[in-house]
């Protein structure tokens, strides 16, 4: 295989992936070896910054939270579209602002429809 | 790499002829000691002031990085070794004591300050504990008020040499059923019950001198 052929090339992959897979593996299946395990009702107890767990430790967040991060990440997009499209305003004339309103009309129906289903308020 | 706790048949003669043609001879036990010292890493929290001084180890100017133990694992089970900076009230002290549980074998303590160690300028208050070394064991007792950087690193070069020193084939946490739990005190109207583990801390005991 000549250092420019097409599958030399690849090689580099197979190598560096081989190293990736070994790389992480050695050190697991290594402690699981070496490493004492000494379990206790204390030390399996769940981590709270030490404090006694009160209740049960999977706690459960509401459906709304992830609709209103997904709202917020939408306007937060929103923003980063209309930052360059600003910068450039000067330059790219009538046709720019067009396609930025319609833009916005589109993103302002998705709030007043949000908004008809009540998912501003806070229940 | 050789360290001093070496049982090694290879003598020191020989060892050091090979060191000068690049080639390394070391034991077993001296490999899982070097490796264990030379990757302490600390549990991180800080009970005080003291704390103050532990960051500034961790900082550019002091480096604890350069020993290994720069790596402050903001889990016990992760952590090697528990820095007790500061004053321990006795508030805190259950707290203390389940983090040090929670950590896995091998453990080791610091007590950084005076406080930590006998309850320091606060020995007299109500609601500071008379040493952490009531409940859990500890490997190095740091003096001062609060200790200097230089002093931590001092003391983690001394934890260094206790782990240099370990024997593999005594090491308790390999051996079967070493039951190694550290009752939590709780925390009641009257202080901590029960006042300190008796496993752990053995006071001496006051001997009444006659004279004549």
């Amino acid at each position: 295989m000549s250092s420019s052929s097409y599958e030399y090339h690849y090689l580099f992959l197979g190598v560096f992936l081989l190293i990736a897979i070994v790389f992480p593996l050695l050190p697991i299946i290594l402690a699981r070896i070496v490493a004492p395990k000494k379990p206790n009702l204390i030390k399996t107890a769940t981590y709270e910054c030490g404090v006694e767990t009160k209740g049960d430790s999977w706690v459960q967040f509401k459906v709304q939270y992830y609709v209103y991060a997904l709202m917020f990440v939408i306007f937060d997009i929103e923003v980063i579209f209309i930052y360059p499209w600003a910068v450039a305003f000067k330059q790219m004339g009538s046709f720019a602002f067009v396609e930025m309103a319609i833009f916005l009309a589109i993103l302002a129906f998705g709030l007043v429809y949000a908004w008809k289903k009540n998912v501003l308020e806070w229940k | 790499m050789g360290t001093a706790a070496n049982t090694s048949q290879v003598d020191e003669g020989l060892k050091s002829e090979l060191q000068k043609s690049g080639i390394f001879v070391t034991t077993l036990e001296g490999l899982y000691n070097w490796g264990r010292r030379s990757s302490i890493w600390p549990l991180q929290f800080g009970l005080a002031c003291c704390a103050i001084e532990m960051i500034a180890t961790a900082c550019a100017r002091y480096d604890i990085d350069r020993f290994g133990a720069g790596l402050f694992r903001p889990s016990p089970r992760q952590a090697d070794l528990m820095i007790v900076s500061g004053t321990v009230t006795k508030k805190m002290t259950p707290q203390v004591v389940r983090l040090y549980n929670q950590m896995p074998e091998p453990k080791y303590v610091i007590t950084m300050g005076a406080c930590s160690i006998s309850g320091g300028p606060f020995i007299d208050g109500y609601n500071v504990l008379k040493g952490i070394d009531r409940y859990i064991p500890v490997d190095v007792h740091l003096p001062g008020c609060p200790p200097r950087p230089e002093a931590l690193l001092h003391g983690l070069m001394k934890l260094q040499e206790k782990i240099d020193s370990q024997h593999i084939e005594k090491m308790e946490w390999y051996q079967k059923g070493l039951k190694r739990e550290f009752p939590v005190p709780e925390f009641g109207p009257n202080g901590l019950n029960p006042p300190y583990n008796p496993e752990v801390f053995q006071p001496q005991q006051h001997r009444e001198i006659t004279v004549g």
